[in-house]
């Protein structure tokens, strides 16, 4: 034969799916909440968020290219993820310098210094957005209210997150029927209008970008379907024995970080199981732990810290936890 | 319509290309010379029985099975036997092969070149077994597992259903559904065969579903064949592996390191069945198969019939040639098959398809870090964890890479085909097998 040809081993065709396209695609699936987002708190939803991406993905090329000298991979999207959920997981109104902070440590700690993409054992934007939240407490809860400020950036209106509003009842004696209209509505709460970080509180938004990211076969069902059981079954039964001091699952499901932290949050692939048993130990714990947090500890929200948590075990559930072999229950014989 | 059947671990869907599903099959015009190797089977390579300058007709065994595991090689031509040497083959090795010099097309005596549909069968299960083992016959599918020792079915193991594979569920080949389109009375009988061969009542010829015209044809013959059931599958690769067809017709596993008569299964390709028919109805040995030839810029894609040694460059000139645009040449299909490094190469047993890949579709696209995201994990069929082992085996450690049973990988490439980050994880495993194998053989010794 006259020609060059390549000679390469099996498989000869490629699926085309690819890092970035997966990216791409969450960051599609967060945009309806984004959209929700910039409708209800306006120029501050719009300034942390472009921050965020912009610092992330800035902080992520500088250190690649400087500190490590190689090839910044930026094209792979997995930055732009970050910065999104980085800001979607802050108030509207928290400054501009803190924003940054949170995008360094989130780039610089969490993902570049374990090897970057792949190999940190802990999400990236969790783990900035707790930092943010210990260091700078006060900014990080004051929650501006939807619709109301929304030309406003640093001087919103704010007002508490229905999960504080029933810690802070619950620990003036009230009970939650005496709480009464303080806390909004189921209606309300799907809708998104409480207080709460800028991409958290849609909850209708936060499933549309649920529904595309199971469409798209970008992540599967097990890890969202686990942690929702999981605080459903469990605060349902806390409810059953005392609605009174007990808020109902679907308080549980829709306030805080339930949704984007199921969705968005616990299905990062680098810090997540690699089979659906180990993903619904995963969801099992996350859901059990922050239902704990939320109930029984001090803070009143719980879902950065469950997730976290639950990171720390990953790498054993891979170990240990196996995906069925084909033809495995009979014993060989030999 | 009821819900298809397939198998249920695993599996991905690759663009099926089946651009020459519609070209009935020709008959390969006679080439000059043909290439015979002694070897185009699993097993013991077979012993030469001529010498050059000999004369040789069609049907001759030129080179005799040399153990259990083996197979007879018929000459395909007849000719002078011009040469025995080492000659490239699609392993991309030198092996040895007979090279013939091809002078009229004179068959021998007792091969019955009629065409006529000749049903009944007159031989018992130890005679068909015997004379398939004479006839060369390998399986088709293209794994060429020597037939006869499938159907020898060991002492305390009992064969409880035939299973005849008709998936073809690689992208772009269509042998099989061409065979089963026109020969589906042979292909019928030659199950008939075997399931006397093998002593059962039943036969279930899997189809996947992207092959309407060939589930509707053999269903509506079917009913002339005593215990003969054809099945409509969901398409899923790599519904034509072996355990996987088990698993979606039956719903048994194969135990791990097992074999299917292992829970009574013995399983054959619908082109073994034909040539099953030849052999035993028609005492025609195995020395033409159906070689499909297709790739998107191809001038002309086809069915062929090819005797067994023809170049696959003569293929390729009967296909208009290779463009211009020619990135690679794959024997096989494009999931499992082979790239050539020549196409001087001679069409074997288990050549199904001949496929011409452009530049562009044959560049593998540079690999980026593993982001954990389980695909591999979730599209092998087997149940294994391929990022793992891609990672063990480039770190060496080929012992855990046992552990996590890389020796039940079949190389499907269902990881490296949708591993996002481009990962050559198939490279990486097919190391971590031969390493397995090699500390499996130095601990029996």
């Amino acid at each position: 034969m006259d020609k060059q040809v390549i000679v390469s081993p099996s498989p000869h065709v490629h699926s085309g799916e690819s890092t970035s396209r997966l990216m791409f695609n969450v960051v599609l699936a967060l945009m309806p909440a984004f959209a929700v987002s910039l409708y209800y708190f306006g120029v501050g939803a719009f300034i942390v968020t472009l921050l965020a991406v912009g610092s992330c993905v800035i902080f992520e090329y500088l250190i690649q290219k400087f500190l490590l000298k190689g090839n910044p991979t930026i094209t792979d999207g997995s930055a732009i993820v970050t910065g999104l959920l980085l800001a979607f997981n802050v108030p509207s109104n928290l400054p501009w310098h803190i924003v940054v902070i949170g995008s360094l440590v989130a780039i610089g700690v969490a993902k570049m210094s374990f090897g970057g993409l792949g190999s940190n054992p802990f999400n990236p934007a969790l783990v900035g957005r707790v930092f943010m939240l210990i260091s700078f407490p006060v900014q990080m809860t004051s929650w501006p209210l939807p619709v109301a400020s929304r030309l406003q950036y640093l001087d919103a209106v704010t007002g508490p997150t229905p999960l504080a509003i029933l810690k802070e009842g619950l620990k003036n004696g009230e009970t939650i029927s005496q709480m009464g209209d303080k806390i909004p509505s189921h209606m309300q709460m799907f809708m998104g209008l409480m207080g709460g970080s800028l991409g958290e509180i849609a909850a209708f938004a936060l499933l549309i970008g649920f529904a595309w990211l199971l469409f798209t076969k970008v992540i599967t069902w097990h890890i969202p379907v686990s942690i929702f059981t999981t605080i459903a079954v469990f605060t349902g039964i806390l409810w059953m024995i005392n609605p009174e001091t007990n808020a109902d699952p679907i308080f549980h499901l829709l306030t805080g970080g339930v949704m984007i932290g199921a969705i968005f949050m616990a299905t990062d692939y680098v810090t997540s199981p690699m089979n659906p048993i180990g993903m619904w130990i995963f969801g099992i714990g996350i859901g059990l732990l922050t239902v704990i947090i939320r109930v029984w500890g001090a803070y009143p929200e719980g879902v950065s810290f469950a997730i976290l948590i639950m990171n720390a075990f990953v790498p054993l559930l891979n170990r240990y936890i196996k995906p069925k072999r084909f033809g495995e229950e009979v014993k060989r014989n030999g | 319509m009821n819900m298809l059947k397939t198998f249920s671990k695993g599996g991905v869907h690759p663009p099926e290309n089946k651009i020459s599903a519609g070209k009935s099959i020709e008959i390969l015009p006679l080439p000059q010379k043909v290439s015979i190797p002694v070897s185009q089977h699993i097993g013991a390579p077979a012993n030469v029985l001529v010498a050059k300058g000999d004369k040789v007709k069609v049907g001759q065994v030129i080179a005799q099975s040399s153990g259990f595991v083996s197979a007879n090689i018929h000459s395909s031509v007849s000719g002078t036997v011009e040469s025995i040497d080492a000659v490239l083959d699609s392993s991309g090795y030198k092996r040895q092969a007979i090279t013939i010099t091809v002078e009229d097309d004179e068959w021998i005596e007792s091969i019955d070149r009629s065409t006529e549909l000749k049903k009944d069968i007159q031989l018992n299960a130890q005679d068909i077994i015997k004379r398939i083992n004479e006839s060369g016959i390998v399986g088709l599918g293209g794994a060429t597992f020597p037939s006869h020792v499938k159907l020898s079915v060991p002492a305390g193991k009992k064969a409880e259903v035939l299973i005849i594979n008709g998936v073809e569920c690689e992208p772009y080949l269509t042998s099989d559904h061409r065979l089963m389109l026109e020969k589906g009375h042979e292909m019928m009988v030659g199950i008939q065969i075997l399931m006397r061969a093998l002593n059962v009542e039943k036969a279930l010829i899997g189809i996947e579903n992207n092959k309407p015209d060939a589930i509707k044809y053999l269903k509506s013959i079917a009913g002339e064949y005593k215990g003969v059931e054809v099945h409509g599958l969901k398409v899923k690769y790599p519904q034509g592996g072996e355990k996987q067809l088990i698993k979606a017709l039956i719903n048994r596993e194969v135990p791990s390191g097992g074999l299917p008569i292992d829970i009574g299964a013995v399983v054959h390709n619908v082109g073994t069945a034909f040539a099953v028919y030849e052999a035993v109805q028609k005492n025609k040995p195995l020395f033409e198969r159906v070689v499909t030839v297709t790739g998107k810029n191809l001038p002309k894609t086809a069915n062929y019939i090819v005797r067994i040694g023809t170049s696959v460059a003569e293929l390729i000139a009967a296909a208009g040639g290779l463009p211009d645009d020619t990135g690679k040449v794959v024997n096989g299909g494009p999931m499992m098959g082979k790239a050539l490094t020549s196409t001087d190469v001679p069409v074997t047993k288990g050549t199904s398809g001949i496929i011409v890949f452009q530049s562009k579709e044959s560049q593998r696209k540079t690999d980026s870090a593993c982001i954990r995201c389980a695909k591999c994990v979730s599209v092998c069929p087997m149940g294994l964890e391929p990022y793992l082992l891609n990672r063990l085996s480039q770190r060496m450690m080929f012992e855990n890479m046992e552990h996590e049973h890389v020796l039940d990988c079949m190389e499907c490439g269902s990881c490296s085909f949708e591993c996002p980050a481009n990962l050559p994880l198939l490279d990486y495993i097919r190391l971590g097998k031969a390493e397995v194998n090699k500390i499996i053989r130095s601990r029996k010794n």
